[in-house]
């Protein structure tokens, strides 16, 4: 337990700083997108729910792991979906007419 | 176990690259022209995880002999899937209660995870460390859960947007929360007491809520931020119970994120967490505004507006909610059109709190088909305003008001605002003299070379641009 317990700590401090220095150098225009994509990539959370799901051990983690699977799915289709059609919307100067 | 092994590397390999790929996604996300790439990895990474997983749970199935539920697996994806799309269609005006939405679902589905692990820990029993990272997971989940809720109902106005506050308030907050963090530590110590584990999660979803009354519309950016970041905590918490790193490095991505974009929210209102968090901001205005005496304003009609628009040189548009509000950026791209045929420079001025989200006015306005590269930052345009010729305001206020840097009592005293009054001439289109959300008298409408435009935004601005081709 210990060392598994260390491992994880040195895992989430790396990706905190990671997670620091990357987003600092995300320009403000995009923050809104930013959020969006964030949130997508939060439900992740979906692995653990999918294992309660189809382990089913018992019906209260099984009926809690639908719920959770539907949650963090919708997440992450809905955040993936506005984000791209956020991104589309970012366009520079146009090159073509005028 | 050891036929285990083998696919636990290779879970373990999937998990890796799916991580690497996340945090990819985000770095591509740092300029508009690599940020759909970043989509893609991120949705790559995605697939990897949600498939390995499934067919991690398929060799685990057969080694321990029970019967994986595909079914219900692929139903409760299908119904995610379904519920969606439509919540990844909404108008952009309305992508913040999105987000406040999204942040309580995934808020929620770590809240029901870290219970049934603590359900399903009760026969083999919670070592102690598994059991205060649960705590932490259920706890910042449950509170962002219907805080979120709360800042959703705010946004989207089904609940009043003004601060709900009384007497003993934040001191009657932290006594919640301090019986929900001593439930925590007993059930550390005794994870047994399943019947106060339902009793620290109702605390942590009345917390949730208490938090999130006290705080008025104006700070709902701050707020979205600091939910996001505690959305991340709670999932990073849950990888720790789960010992599943992806998920650790996630929710570290989604938290520090959070945090960064709460701290430059909060920089841009001149606030402190605290003091966003328990000042319920707006009640000192009613004083101000109270007091206030008529005072003679300048006013022009749109075709004076558009005759001193057709002169300038270089033009400053100011947006603020009160543009999205009217519905007007599409006008407004009009007007950039116009102006811009001319021969003259256009540029938006964009305060880092205009909008009700972080970026959300330039999102708005990139739907309007206005170009980023013409969209400023604070910052960068703030030197020029002297060379500016007009300064054109629509829909917004506080952040424009010159009081923030000079007059010691104002409430908004310190807030970095646009210096529109160092240009040539300031136009603010406005409905009425009435101060704005934040209630707060604005100097700048007083000034010499300050001229009202009394309307609608929409109407308005359209109104200028018929002048500004009809003129020609």
């Amino acid at each position: 337990m210990g060392t598994i317990l260390v491992d994880s700590l040195f895992v989430f401090m790396l990706a905190g700083f990671i997670g620091f220095e990357v987003i600092k150098r995300i320009s403000p225009l995009l923050h809104t997108p930013l959020m969006s994509i964030t949130n997508a990539l939060d439900a992740i959370a979906v692995v653990g729910a999918i294992v309660l799901v189809g382990r089913h051990e018992s019906n209260l983690a099984f009926i809690l792991g639908i719920l959770a699977v539907i949650a963090a799915t919708s997440n992450i289709v809905g955040g993936f979906l506005i984000t791209d059609r956020m991104l589309k919307m970012f366009k520079s100067t146009r090159p073509t007419k005028s | 176990m050891t036929s285990i092994f083998g696919s636990q590397a290779f879970i373990g390999f999937v998990y890796l690259v799916a991580s690497a790929l996340f945090i990819l996604a985000l770095k591509w996300m740092n300029a508009p022209p690599t940020a759909r790439r970043g989509i893609l990895a991120g949705e790559i990474g995605m697939v990897l995880a949600i498939g390995g997983t499934i067919l991690q749970l398929g060799v685990e199935g057969k080694i321990e002999h029970i019967a994986i539920s595909y079914t219900w697996i692929f139903i409760a994806l299908g119904i995610g899937t379904a519920i969606g799309v439509p919540l990844g269609m909404v108008q952009m005006t309305a992508v913040p209660q999105r987000t406040a939405l999204s942040h309580a679902f995934g808020a929620f589905c770590v809240t029901l995870v870290g219970t049934a692990e603590f359900y399903l820990g009760q026969r083999t029993g919670i070592p102690a460390f598994k059991m205060s990272v649960l705590c932490c997971e259920v706890i910042l989940g449950g509170l962002t859960v219907t805080g979120s809720l709360m800042a959703a109902g705010k946004l989207q106005e089904v609940l009043p947007q003004r601060p709900i506050t009384f007497k003993g308030q934040n001191v009657f907050n932290l006594g919640m929360l301090a019986v929900a963090i001593g439930i925590a530590v007993y059930l550390v110590y005794n994870p047994g007491a399943t019947h106060l584990y339902p009793v620290m999660v109702g605390i942590a979803l009345v917390f949730g809520v208490m938090l999130v009354i006290p705080i008025g519309g104006a700070d709902m950016p701050t707020v979205i931020s600091l939910l996001n970041s505690y959305a991340g905590l709670s999932a990073a918490a849950m990888g720790f119970v789960l010992n599943n790193k992806l998920l650790i490095i996630a929710g570290a991505l989604d938290g520090s994120s959070g945090f960064i974009l709460s701290v430059i929210m909060s920089k841009a209102m001149n606030r402190s967490f605290t003091n966003v968090l328990f000042g319920a901001f707006g009640q000192v205005a009613p004083a101000a505004a109270g007091g206030q005496e008529a005072r003679p304003v300048k006013s022009a009609s749109p075709e004076e507006a558009a005759g001193i628009l057709a002169a300038a040189n270089r033009v400053v548009i100011v947006p603020g909610y009160g543009m999205a509000v009217a519905q007007a950026q599409h006008k407004v791209r009009e007007l950039y059109d116009a102006l811009t045929k001319r021969g003259i420079d256009v540029e938006f001025a964009i305060h880092p709190v205009a909008g009700r989200m972080p970026g959300h006015m330039n999102v708005l306005l990139a739907e309007a088909d206005v170009p980023y590269d013409h969209l400023k930052e604070m910052d960068d345009i703030n030197g020029d305003f002297p060379q500016v010729d007009v300064s054109l305001i629509i829909g917004a206020n506080d952040v424009t008001n010159p009081a923030a840097k000079t007059d010691k009592s104002s409430p908004i005293y310190g807030m970095p605002v646009l210096d529109v009054e160092r240009s040539h001439t300031v136009m603010v289109i406005k409905r009425s003299m009435n101060p704005g959300f934040a209630g707060i008298d604005n100097p700048l409408y007083y000034m010499d070379q300050t001229l009202m435009l009394f309307g609608d935004a929409k109407v308005f601005v359209s109104n200028i641009v018929k002048e500004l081709s009809g003129g020609h």
